[in-house]
């Protein structure tokens, strides 16, 4: 009858991070197997809206700490409130999305539990181990967590997000301030893009060293199809592109249902950042090129010609 | 004012290798692979060898735990510059507690202004010492340390530090990638620093800088010398390869991928 | 016995590896396409240490073992040979400075080079003199405190660039050998004109002139070793650097059988990967074991020069196999790749083109039969 308790996100408008219903799921499969109940907790300036949201998700209870120091989501501050409210409920899993900011803090909150953690993981075992990639995927591992009190970050990509059911709990608690702030967040700048992170799109639209460094008919089909745009490291190599649209072993590693390489040979590197889309789309002009040997649906000829081509037959098909 | 700083070099198989689950299902095949410094810890040595440079010198201790291969890695960093090496001599496996544990030993010892550490190793991708070490020693942390500018940049050329510290040592301000965007953060000193790979271009090891690495000293002390419990919490009971994709197929025209998107693999 | 390389050299091996991996070899087709001279490539390899390797400590230098030097051109030429000529004319123009100077010419001529990035040219080949050396014409008259040049220099390796010379030159022909001495020539003096870069079929990247003395004023403290001496400094000079330019042949046959079996592994016909057939096998077994068999027999010419034994006998079994070998095995290489490895589009066309200079450069293939022989025959 272990509980499991999840960490909740917030967007930088105060909303609830969609990652968030994809670590309630991992949530749920374990408490599917432990028996035990599911709890979450939202850590807030003011975290009852947030709470109140979240509560919807089929969670039993959500712990609202609602504190001024909890403004910023920064680890040293979060750390000890999570920590508390598992040590409160006698959480046997705590855990929260692998998002820049679940890598950041679920660790330290680890630390604090004398727990050990499994980092992005894909899915959890009937005897309660958890499965996660090493090797940037190239190894899919099991492993045994040995302490009392288990962590975790899961991959959002590998489970489903959270639906509605049921109505939670939602428990207020004060989180105590920190005798010294460590850490002091003096500014966000927001890579502004209309279109999904790449990380989190369900669909990429990717161009290699073939663009030429034109990404005109990219951009478009990817507006189309309410895309992210990726990139070679060619590209973002000749300047081309900035550095955060890099798929690949050193730049992004991305999984979304489908992934359009128009341009991209398919060096090792890029094939390590993408090879995880559920289904590969490959135009390049070269037939040879490795990208087909990964893509599930290969096209020889022009991006220019066919990119343009699959804008009109998507739109059509709206 | 000169600096402190420790930083850390895993040895890991080099990125470029082909990994091979072995036939026990429970580790890789070794033979034929390559080993370097793990890229992050990399980056994280040439970052405080520009801290140091910039704020008058000081100290860069380079710290590493396994066999004696990894004296490769620690004498990698020493010849990029580093000042001194500390390895911890261990074999068998090691999970990110114990190695945190070592650290934090080390780190109580030498007394350093700052650790930068890489924010995850390319073997286990775990990404959690930095955060376990920050959290027990009760420091900051500041993970993911990046900057604005790109790594074609001037200030990149000039080899600028990206991490910024005040004059007098109080504070540090670090550039993030966070969710969205880059965050700017201030922490106060000490503070745990793990890298992310737009920081810095890391630097040769230069010929000179080989040489004069093979007179720098190496330190040796072992988890149970620093008094750390080096059992394993994690144990790795299988692993295994990803399901290999089934063979694409060519399609004569975006007709018929269209086509197959839509009937077939039912993504449009 | 051991084969295997202590941690300094996998970790000299690694530096050099990656410089050829992230610098040379992204800009190879670019220098050979224009044959300019990559002078910021070559300045990033003085910043490195990987050249001027054999400048002694005593001025400042780094004086690497030659095993060490010999690993380090290896992966110099899998970057770029052409290129790799260029850095290393350096060494070879400061090998007679380094063998025979005197401890005052060794302060002036080379402890600048460790100070700031120089250029030097070695000064040996004529229009009229290749593998008879002791034919040559150029000639040096003593007047007083000085010595006056006239003569022509051909295939100066950098001579377009070089902040200094090392030449050789007779004070009378007719002496033939016997009337060879060496002179170092600081910057660009009166009466020395450069010639046009040649145009050359592969190494392009490598700038290559026509140096032309009249009349060309020298300070006799120039003079390295002492009259007629030049002979011997020049063989000397030779027999230390003939293990790298055998190196540089195993460099090339390497990145040429790398590619070939990428290649190979990918290109399909007949509904499998070329990789498949015993033909492209056999050639890629060939490569693979006649490379490690002329790095072997490369690394120990270095280790007898390491080990102060004469190495001219095995040194010319090494010049002349590794470079016979890389001309074969980039051959087969392009072979592998069929029409595309024809093309400039691909890498190993160049290759081939690269390797042809091994065999003439630095005594021929057939000069180093001639040594070979002479060695095996001598005796009763």
């Amino acid at each position: 009858m272990s509980n499991v308790l999840i960490v909740v996100e917030a967007q930088p408008d105060g909303s609830l991070r969609k990652a968030t219903l994809n670590a309630l799921t991992a949530g749920k499969q374990l408490t599917a197997k432990t028996g035990g109940e599911l709890h979450a907790v939202v850590l807030a300036k003011d975290a009852g809206p947030l709470a109140n949201a979240v509560k919807e998700y089929g969670v039993k209870v959500v712990h609202a700490g609602s504190a001024a120091h909890l403004a910023h989501f920064t680890a040293d501050v979060v750390a000890p409130a999570v920590a508390e409210i598992a040590t409160a409920i006698k959480a046997e899993y705590v855990g929260a999305a692998a998002t820049q900011a679940g890598r950041d803090v679920m660790p330290r909150i680890a630390a604090r539990l004398k727990a050990a953690m499994a980092s992005e993981i894909l899915g959890v075992t009937a005897d309660l181990q958890f499965t996660r990639p090493m090797w940037a995927g190239a190894v899919i591992a099991t492993v045994k967590l040995g302490t009392a009190v288990k962590c975790f970050t899961a991959r959002t990509t590998e489970f489903p997000m959270a639906e509605k059911g049921g109505s939670g709990e939602v428990k207020a608690f004060s989180p105590a301030a920190p005798a010294k702030p460590l850490q002091k967040v003096v500014a966000f700048k927001e890579v502004k893009s209309a279109r999904p992170a790449l990380t989190e799109a369900r669909v990429v639209v990717a161009g290699g060293r073939g663009t030429k460094g034109d990404f005109k008919d990219i951009d478009a089909l990817a507006d189309e199809l309410g895309a992210a745009v990726g990139a070679s490291r060619a590209v973002c190599d000749a300047g081309w592109q900035p550095n955060d649209l890099q798929v690949g072993q050193t730049g992004k590693v991305v999984a979304p249902q489908l992934y359009i390489a128009a341009g991209i040979s398919g060096a090792i590197q890029h094939i390590a950042g993408m090879k995880g889309s559920k289904t590969i789309v490959a135009i390049n002009k070269d037939g040879e090129a490795p990208i087909f040997q990964v893509a599930d649906y290969g096209l020889v000829g022009d991006l220019f010609k066919a990119l343009p081509e699959l804008q009109a037959a998507v739109k059509a098909g709206k | 004012m000169p600096i402190k700083i420790l930083v850390t070099a895993k040895r890991v198989e080099d990125y470029e290798s082909k990994i091979k689950v072995n036939a026990q299902g429970n580790g890789i095949v070794q033979e034929g692979l390559k080993y370097k410094i793990n890229p992050f810890d990399e980056i994280g040595v040439e970052e405080a060898l520009r801290l140091t440079a910039k704020h008058g010198g000081g100290e860069v201790v380079v710290v590493s735990v396994g066999t004696k291969d990894v004296h490769e890695q620690l004498r990698h960093a020493l010849a990029m510059g580093a000042t001194k090496a500390i390895w911890v001599n261990h074999t068998g496996p090691l999970d990110q507690m114990t190695i945190a544990g070592c650290l934090q030993k080390l780190i109580e010892k030498e007394k350093p202004d700052l650790a930068i550490l890489g924010k995850q190793a390319i073997d286990d991708d775990q990404n959690q010492v930095g955060q376990y070490l920050a959290e027990w020693l009760g420091w900051s942390q500041a993970t993911f340390a990046s900057k604005e500018e790109s790594l074609e940049s001037e200030a990149e050329k000039s080899k600028q530090p990206a991490v910024k510290l005040s004059a007098d040592l109080k504070s540090i301000t670090v550039v993030r990638e966070v969710d969205g965007g880059l965050e700017t953060l201030e922490c106060t000193m000490p503070c745990l620093v793990t890298t992310d790979l737009r920081l810095n271009q890391p630097r040769y090891a230069s010929l000179p800088g080989i040489m004069k690495a093979k007179s720098k000293p190496i330190e040796e002390h072992t988890p149970a010398s620093l008094g750390v419990d080096a059992a394993s919490k994690i144990t790795v009971t299988k692993m295994e390869h990803p399901p290999a994709r089934k063979a694409g197929i060519k399609v004569p025209d975006v007709a018929a991928l269209v086509d197959k998107l839509k009937t077939e693999a039912k993504v449009l | 016995m051991n084969f295997s390389l202590t941690d300094d050299l996998k970790a000299l091996q690694e530096t050099a590896r990656k410089f050829a991996r992230e610098v040379m070899r992204p800009k190879a087709a670019h220098y050979d396409e224009t044959s300019q001279f990559p002078r910021e490539i070559i300045q990033q390899a003085w910043e490195l240490g990987l050249i001027n390797m054999t400048i002694p400590q005593a001025v400042g230098g780094i004086e690497l073992s030659h095993v060490a030097q010999a690993v380090i051109a290896e992966e110099l030429a899998w970057g770029c040979s052409g290129m790799a000529t260029s850095m290393i004319a350096n060494d070879l123009a400061l090998l007679p400075i380094v063998l025979a100077g005197t401890k005052e010419q060794k302060e002036k001529f080379l402890k600048p080079f460790t100070e700031k990035f120089l250029l030097a040219s070695f000064g040996l080949t004529e229009p009229g003199a290749g593998s008879d050396v002791a034919g040559m014409r150029c000639t040096a008259r003593r007047e007083g405190d000085h010595y006056v040049v006239n003569g022509q220099k051909q295939w100066i390796t950098n001579g377009e660039y070089a902040d200094q010379f090392t030449l050789f030159c007779s004070t009378d022909p007719a002496k033939k050998h016997k009337g060879i001495m060496c002179l170092v020539v600081q910057g660009r003096p009166k009466g020395l004109t450069v010639g046009k870069h040649e145009n050359k079929m592969g190494q392009r990247a490598s700038n290559t002139v026509t140096l032309t003395f009249e009349d060309v004023k020298v300070p006799v403290e120039n003079r390295i070793g002492q009259e007629g001496e030049g002979f011997l400094i020049a063989m000397n000079t030779l027999d230390n650097s003939r293990p790298l330019t055998a190196m540089f042949a195993v460099g090339n046959a390497r990145a040429a059988m790398e590619h070939a079996i990428d290649y190979a592994k990918q290109r399909q016909q007949f509904g499998k990967p070329i990789a498949d057939f015993q033909g492209i096998q056999f050639m890629l077994a060939d490569m693979a074991s006649e490379i490690h068999a002329a790095r072997l027999l490369t690394w120990e010419s270095a280790w007898k020069l390491d080990a102060g034994e004469r190495n001219t006998l095995v040194s010319s079994y090494a010049k002349r196999f590794a470079a016979d070998m890389a001309m074969k095995a980039t051959t087969d290489a392009v072979q592998i790749f069929g029409g595309y490895g024809y093309s400039r589009e691909y890498p190993v066309e160049k290759l081939m083109r690269d390797a042809k200079l091994i065999q003439i450069y630095e005594g021929t293939s057939q000069v180093q039969r001639l040594v070979i022989a002479r060695e095996l025959l001598k005796g009763g």
